[in-house]
């Protein structure tokens, strides 16, 4: 079916590791669009290549070894043939491994649809001593079939051709198995009584329902009753069937089949390939010999998963200090745009988009980090290492109801020390296990996330001085143990009834990845997360931006400040005195106008480091305003080659610097007073009563609370709400120990501990909508961990309290009843395998 | 006997499946098909799971996986 723009719709099938992505972008090139198949997670792409006339638009099915109902990746590439039945379907092969990949060719065939048989790697195969006689096995197929080396472009015109050719004809492929007779008269039987019913057989090929029929095929069944009126009598006379075969050959139908067509398989290749030397041991073996092995192998998974970490996190952060500039450019440039401030209150249209731009930039500072990793993981994708990790430790993270594939998803996170949730989330993509993939999603926020980092620094900084290791060592290990335990704890309740999946994995050949294949995928996922993530982050810090700032100080208050700006300003006026020669310069709005220079000027000397930049910049604002230039230069400045000394213009610099100290106390007053009457505020008060048995007190909700637009943000909502006096310069460690004179190092634990736990950030909360394709989920990642993190919080303050233990000693208590849970929780007996 | 009870190295014949639903349909697709001649290679470093050859590639299952394939020692 050719649709309105007049292009012809093609799919791509193939198995798992027959290289089907190479061929989909060797046909497409860059025309390629990624979405997501219509209400699940599992990703779409499609692409479009012309040739001469025509146009062709490609869909990549998801890979897989067979169509039954089983899985949801067979589930959407079957529904997809069957529905938007493409004119053709190219069908990748792995040249080496064609027996197998026949299996799938067969039940392509069998849905009355034109094939094109593509031989990839090719150039694998024939090293492998494998000649193909690809004239005969078109004959046996009665399909065309060319050769391909997907990675290397060759064959791309020939399948073009072939593939347009063959959609051209229109006509399905009419290679069928022959199940024996017996099967193949109650197929008969099955067929006729189909093709009675005008509605399904016009919708579906006949012969390939009847043979899903007798595998006992649950969605096929479906199909029958909706579009059926006799369903019940053809449901019920292929039971009969399948149950009458059964007792007569002590095998199911669905075995048979199954078993005809390895066989056919197996008659295929044994007419049409010649091989000329016995596979003796390949390099994979030769690798995994080692990879594998007992000792070295976890030693070079190991080794492997610090190499991401050390890339991804390590490097890609230090790559952030290049990218950092040209985002915070960005960020001045807006606010050049926008409202100018005021000496104390600024206009709401300038405060409310610079926090909404400095929440943004915040996110998209990490996008060198998530190149890097998307980069990685396709690597570990595609070499085929991400299967021997998952062989490795499946046994260790099957006791926690996960599988061995959740271990990537955890490092991102941040197994150790920084990572980031939300491409851990993405990792998740691509485990078969549905309970185990949900699992994983749901720990994942309980890593260590950059974000969380100075925090944890700030508070062990504040009291745990002497222990500063050991108190790091604590929070980043202590999250693994609770999050292995949250894992089987959702295992058991939530995830109950969730699909589990065998193991059954496939340990494919390694490959060196292509350049070009690595960088594709990891652009297209940072594209498609930049894309995503910005809006809503823009969303939800408006919201934020709100309950912090508003409903704003009183009337009052604000003729208060006023008043204290007026008498500030007075005192500069009278400092300076009439005759001063600079009065008239910083009379009405131009004392504004000052401001903003002064403000510019001391912010433009902070950033410059070399000298040579300093003076460009004393240059600059020369240029920008001579007058005002001779008051922020303390009255020394170069005219025509002398230096002047200009008493006046330093008499209005002392005056004025009072000036400005005095405002920006004023302004630092105002914004307490703000975020403490603010709806925030006055919710952090509201559940102080509450919050008391984790010895958080209101500053420390406030600043848990805002948390969670960005968490990068809570240690600069605890600066605004811990202001240093003016003219004093205490770190905010000081400044909060000074405030908080109560607090004890159990008061800093159970915070530290909540933020360990905190709910995801939004933009990973997102990431969950999207990997889990339902709401629920995102919120059940939201409320969770607050009310984990709220339980051990209680736990550790209160009964700490209780039993009088030190920061330390309940850091020691709480860790090791955590690994008694953990233990305990390993214990716990599986659910029964599939039996 | 049954696959898991086979040690790395050896090699057997698969006899039957002996699990329906979606265990036994995984392991028809993979070619787990009574005839075949299957080679076990190597246990995780944990033992659990193992990995297998089967028709010129390699599969890893787990042992209470594995427990469902009847086999024959070759």
């Amino acid at each position: 079916m050719s649709d309105k723009s007049g292009s012809i719709l093609v799919a791509l099938a193939g198995q798992p590791n027959s290289g089907k992505s190479t061929i989909f972008n060797m046909l497409t090139g860059a025309r390629q669009h990624v979405a997501n198949y219509p209400g699940v997670t599992v990703e779409k792409k499609t692409g479009s290549f012309c040739l001469k006339d025509d146009r062709v638009e490609l869909v990549d099915l998801p890979g897989t070894h067979s169509l039954t109902s089983y899985t949801l990746e067979e589930r959407i590439a079957r529904d997809f043939l069957l529905n938007d039945k493409p004119v053709a379907v190219v069908d990748v092969l792995d040249a080496s491994n064609l027996e197998r990949n026949l299996y799938l060719t067969f039940q392509l065939a069998e849905m009355d649809i034109p094939l094109v048989i593509d031989l990839n790697m090719i150039d694998v195969a024939e090293k492998r001593g494998i000649k193909i006689n690809t004239q005969k096995l078109s004959q046996e197929l009665r399909a065309p079939v060319v050769s391909t080396v997907g990675n290397k472009g060759k064959g791309k015109k020939r399948l073009k051709e072939a593939i347009l050719s063959t959609s051209k004809k229109g006509q399905a492929t009419p290679f069928r198995i022959n199940y024996g007779d017996d099967l193949e008269a109650i197929l008969d039987s099955l067929e006729k009584r189909l093709s009675e019913e005008t509605e399904i057989s016009t919708r579906y090929p006949i012969r390939w329902l009847a043979v899903k029929l007798m595998e006992n095929d649950e969605e096929a069944q479906r199909l029958v009753m909706k579009y059926s009126q006799k369903s019940e009598i053809i449901l019920r006379l292929a039971e009969e069937k399948r149950e009458a075969f059964t007792m007569e050959h002590k095998k199911s139908p669905q075995k048979v089949i199954a078993i005809t067509r390895h066989q056919e398989a197996q008659r295929i290749v044994e007419a049409s390939v010649i091989r000329k030397k016995e596979i003796t041991r390949t390099l994979t073996d030769r690798i995994d010999q080692v990879a594998c092995s007992r000792y070295l192998g976890p030693v070079i998974l190991v080794a492997t998963i610090y190499l991401i970490y050390e890339l991804a996190i390590v490097q890609g952060y230090k790559l952030t200090e290049y990218t950092w500039p040209a985002l915070a450019w960005s960020r001045d440039l807006i606010a050049s745009l926008l409202p100018s401030e005021g000496f104390i209150f600024d206009p709401f249209f300038r405060s409310m988009p610079i926090w909404v731009v400095d929440g943004t930039i915040a996110v998209l500072n990490y996008v060198p980090i998530f190149l890097i990793l998307f980069a990685l993981i396709a690597i570990l994708e595609d070499t085929g290492y991400m299967a021997r990790m998952a062989f490795i430790l499946d046994r260790i993270f099957r006791y926690f109801g996960l599988h061995g594939q959740s271990v990537l998803p955890m490092v991102i996170g941040g197994l150790y020390v920084g990572g980031c949730a939300i491409p851990g989330v993405l990792a998740c993509r691509g485990m078969k296990d549905e309970k185990a993939r949900l699992a994983t999603i749901m720990i994942v926020p309980l890593m260590n996330c950059l974000a969380k980092i100075p925090f944890y620094v700030l508070l062990i900084g504040m009291f745990f001085a002497a222990y500063k290791g050991i108190a790091m060592f604590f929070i980043t290990t202590i999250t693994i143990i609770i999050a292995l335990s949250v894992a089987k704890i959702l295992n058991l309740t939530v995830l109950r009834k969730k699909l589990s999946a065998p193991f059954v994995m496939e340990m494919p050949p390694y490959h060196l990845p292509t350049t070009g294949g690595v960088l594709r995928r990891c652009l297209e996922r940072t594209w498609l997360f930049v894309k995503k993530i910005i809006t809503i982050v823009i969303l939800v810090s408006v919201i934020v931006y709100v309950l912090i700032y508003f409903p704003g100080i009183s009337k009052e208050r604000k003729t208060h400040y006023i008043s204290q700006l007026d008498h500030a300003q007075q005192t500069f006026f009278k400092k300076i005195g009439k005759d001063n020669l600079y009065a008239g310069l910083m009379a009405g709005d131009n004392l504004m106008e000052f401001t903003r220079y002064w403000r510019d000027y001391k912010k433009a000397k902070m950033v410059a480091k070399s000298k040579k930049a300093k003076e460009a910049i004393d240059q600059e604002f020369r240029e920008k305003n001579f007058e005002f230039f001779k008051i922020v230069k303390r009255g020394k400045y170069e005219v025509k080659g002398e230096m002047i000394k200009d008493k006046h213009a330093k008499k209005v610099y002392n005056a004025y610097k009072k000036l400005s100290k005095n405002t920006n106390k004023l302004r630092r007053e105002i914004k307490e007073e703000t975020i403490i009457t603010s709806y925030m505020g006055r919710a952090g008060l509201f559940i102080e009563p509450l919050t008391r048995w984790a010895g958080f007190n209101w500053r420390v909700n406030i600043a848990l609370m805002s948390s969670f637009a960005a968490k990068e943000s809570s240690v600069a909502t605890l600066g605004s709400i811990y202001q240093s006096p003016p003219g004093e310069k205490h770190r905010l460690e000081e400044r909060m120990k000074e405030k908080e004179k109560g607090w004890t190092s159990l008061h800093v634990l159970a915070i530290m501990l909540f933020m360990a736990m905190y709910p995801p950030c939004i933009p990973t909360l997102l990431m969950v909508k999207v990997e889990t394709g339902s709401i629920k989920w995102m919120l059940f990642a939201t409320f969770y961990p607050i009310v984990l993190g709220t339980i051990i919080a209680v736990l550790v303050f209160t009964g700490g309290n209780l039993l009088g233990l030190s920061g330390m000693q309940a850091m020691i208590a709480f860790y090791i009843l955590a690994l008694i849970l953990l233990v305990l929780m390993g214990l716990i007996k599986r659910e029964p395998e599939f039996t | 006997m049954t696959l898991d009870e086979i040690k790395p190295d050896q090699e057997c014949e698969i006899v039957d499946i002996t699990s329906e639903g979606i265990m036994g349909q995984r392991l028809l697709d993979m070619g787990f098909i009574p005839g075949t001649r299957i080679k076990v290679i190597r246990n995780a470093p944990l033992v659990d799971p193992v990995e297998f050859e089967l028709k010129g590639y390699n599969i890893s299952l787990r042992h209470s996986e594995a427990k469902q394939v009847e086999v024959t020692l070759l």
